[in-house]
């Protein structure tokens, strides 16, 4: 359980969350949603550690703030928006950046694997800067994933907290993607993911936070958030959720160009 | 070790290679220091007084004062220097996350010149009791000192956010090697006769005057640095992700950076105290080795010590015998040798400069 109470966080002087609650239960998919600049980032910055916050954000029953790096890098990995490389590391290094033990055979067959993961077997050997936008966000994916590999430990669940990780990539890699995190939480793990694509949202997520000016606006099933008032309140345009007749899945376009005359 | 070379190597994985050249790189260092010992405008044979020595023949006092006063301390001088100062210069890049952070290029070495040239010329002025606990260490620890403050201010000025600008850290470097070059020649004018000549001869760039009193001064600071910096690989290797993604993989990022800069400092602060200036060693060495064996600072920092000190000595062969009797400053010939191998890598990857 990932427990969020009262968090309040700013960026330099200008206050981005203004007091959100809201608790994230493992072995499901929480997918955060909101407008640009609403506060979604600096949320998951904060669950991350990363931003000074005031509140209390705790991982199964153990405030974050008295967690060392080490201990909150064993139960969960962080995947940020931008990930820049400074030097020619191949991909199999990236990986192995993110494992701190293990033999070096359990660490070759973790890293093949997680590349396998985000289909990319065989790149090990590639250098990291020759790749392409997309492909270097799977490689961190990776990098992340072999981190807490294993979705649950001793009986404690482990977390992925993910910015935009598909930003990048073309609609195939996007579901697998999407597959992965599944997978992860499904196996008993936690999923935090921030998106922009709010059908993405709707088909992954089993539950939605829409955040809209730093507060919590709206939680609940996607069905619920996305199909519901809130969002158009919250993006500031018209929006109007349909339902896929074959899989009852929700899906939204915007609903301003085309019926603004009639 | 002999079970590692039967571990099938992932395609990727360049640290079997990166072992393999430690060893090489070993082997050449100890070859090159033997070719240091046995060279000399004295024209003492090593071969010649140790096969005497075995036979129990009588060594002349001359050709034991020469090697155990003059050539022993020097190439010693120069595995230090050499070491510490590609050390310096792949932790400042590990540190600072960009191939291009040389500690003689961004000011850092100026600042440490500008210590050592302080407690050159107000050394005298310390409290006695100053005076009386460090003794010949007060250079090199003026020296750590002012390495210490220019890469604290280079850093503070150059990263936001956790993210360097190369721009920023070039220019900055530029002000700080400006400002310690100002204020260190405000000191020369200050300076008296003695003091002028102590300054010249230090500021050569040279191994010239290695002894063991200035070993025992500098060389503890310097080894220092050396057996902290592998302790740094994990950190430096998770702060090329950037300062959040090294603490999202477990790193105490704060702690690291601490101690990469103090790292930075010893090596830089205690290598120009006892030689001057010597350029290019810290850039090009690091360079050279990760496009051999790949960024890892788990390999890169060991091998940058072999390779650093190997060169060191070399270069110092050729400052020494080409123009003997005479010699030359040691920084003219790491200048002509490295000065190309950084316009090369500029050419290479000019991209860099625009991150």
């Amino acid at each position: 359980m990932l427990s969020i109470r009262s968090l309040r966080a700013s960026l330099g002087r200008t206050p981005v969350l203004h007091g959100i609650s809201a608790s994230a239960a493992a072995g499901r998919i929480v997918a955060v949603i909101g407008p640009n600049g609403s506060g979604k980032t600096t949320l998951l910055r904060a669950i991350s550690g990363d931003v000074a916050y005031d509140g209390r954000i705790a991982l199964d029953g153990d405030d974050l703030a008295d967690l060392k790096p080490w201990e909150l890098a064993a139960r969960r990995g962080v995947l940020p928006q931008a990930a820049a490389l400074a030097f020619p590391f191949t991909v199999a290094e990236v990986v192995r950046l993110g494992l701190t033990s293990g033999t070096q055979a359990d660490r070759a067959d973790l890293i093949g694997r997680a590349l396998a993961e985000v289909d990319l077997a065989g790149f090990s050997g590639r250098y990291y800067q020759e790749l392409s936008g997309g492909q270097q966000a799977r490689v961190q994916l990776a990098r992340v994933r072999a981190q807490v590999w294993e979705p649950v430990v001793a009986g404690r669940p482990r977390w992925l907290f993910l910015d935009e990780p598909v930003a990048a990539l073309d609609i195939a890699h996007q579901i697998g993607v999407m597959r992965v995190l599944r997978r992860f939480a499904d196996a008993g793990g936690g999923v935090v993911i921030v998106l922009h694509d709010l059908n993405l949202a709707a088909m992954v997520a089993d539950d939605v936070w829409l955040i809209n000016d730093g507060l919590l606006l709206d939680a609940g099933s996607p069905a619920r958030v996305i199909g519901g008032p809130a969002l158009a309140e919250a993006y500031g345009c018209p929006i109007k959720a349909n339902r896929l007749p074959d899989a009852q899945a929700t899906f939204v376009l915007p609903h301003g160009l085309w019926t603004a005359a009639g | 070790m002999v079970a590692l070379a039967d571990t099938p190597v992932m395609a990727g994985d360049r640290s079997q290679r990166a072992r393999r050249v430690a060893f090489g790189l070993a082997g050449l260092l100890g070859l090159t220091g033997l070719l240091s010992l046995s060279h000399g405008a004295s024209g003492v044979r090593l071969d010649l007084v140790l096969q005497n020595w075995l036979a129990g023949e009588a060594v002349p006092a001359r050709d034991w004062l020469i090697l155990w006063e003059i050539r022993l301390p020097r190439m010693l001088t120069g595995v230090l220097v050499g070491a510490s100062l590609a050390v310096g210069g792949a932790v400042m890049q590990g540190l600072f996350r960009n191939p291009l952070a040389d500690p003689g290029l961004v000011g850092v070495g100026a600042g440490a010149g500008l210590g050592a040239v302080l407690a050159i010329v107000l050394g005298g002025q310390a409290p006695a009791w100053v005076a009386a606990w460090l003794g010949w260490n007060m250079v090199p620890v003026a020296a750590f000192i002012g390495g210490w403050l220019s890469t604290m201010v280079l850093y503070r000025v150059s990263t936001r956010a956790g993210r360097t600008s190369t721009a920023t850290m070039l220019l900055a470097g530029i002000a700080l090697g400006a400002l310690a070059g100002a204020a260190t020649g405000i000191l020369v004018y200050i300076a008296d006769d003695r003091q002028l000549r102590d300054l010249t001869f230090w500021g050569l760039g040279s191994l010239g005057g290695a002894s063991w009193p200035k070993i025992a001064a500098a060389g503890p600071v310097m080894l220092l640095a050396l057996l902290a910096a592998p302790f740094l690989a994990r950190g430096l290797n998770g702060l090329s992700l950037g300062e959040a993604a090294a603490h999202h993989i477990g790193l105490p990022v704060q702690r690291v950076k601490h101690v990469a800069i103090l790292t930075v400092a010893a090596a830089t602060g205690a290598a120009v105290a006892v030689s001057g200036g010597i350029g290019f060693i810290g850039i090009v060495v690091p360079h050279l080795l990760r496009l051999a064996t790949g960024p890892d600072h788990r390999y890169l920092l060991v091998n940058a010590a072999l390779l650093g000190a190997t060169l060191l000595l070399l270069a110092d062969l050729i400052a020494r015998s080409i123009i003997a009797p005479a010699e030359l400053p040691i920084g003219i010939v790491t200048a002509v040798i490295g000065a190309p191998v950084f316009l090369w890598i500029l050419l290479r990857r000019r991209g860099l400069v625009d991150l």
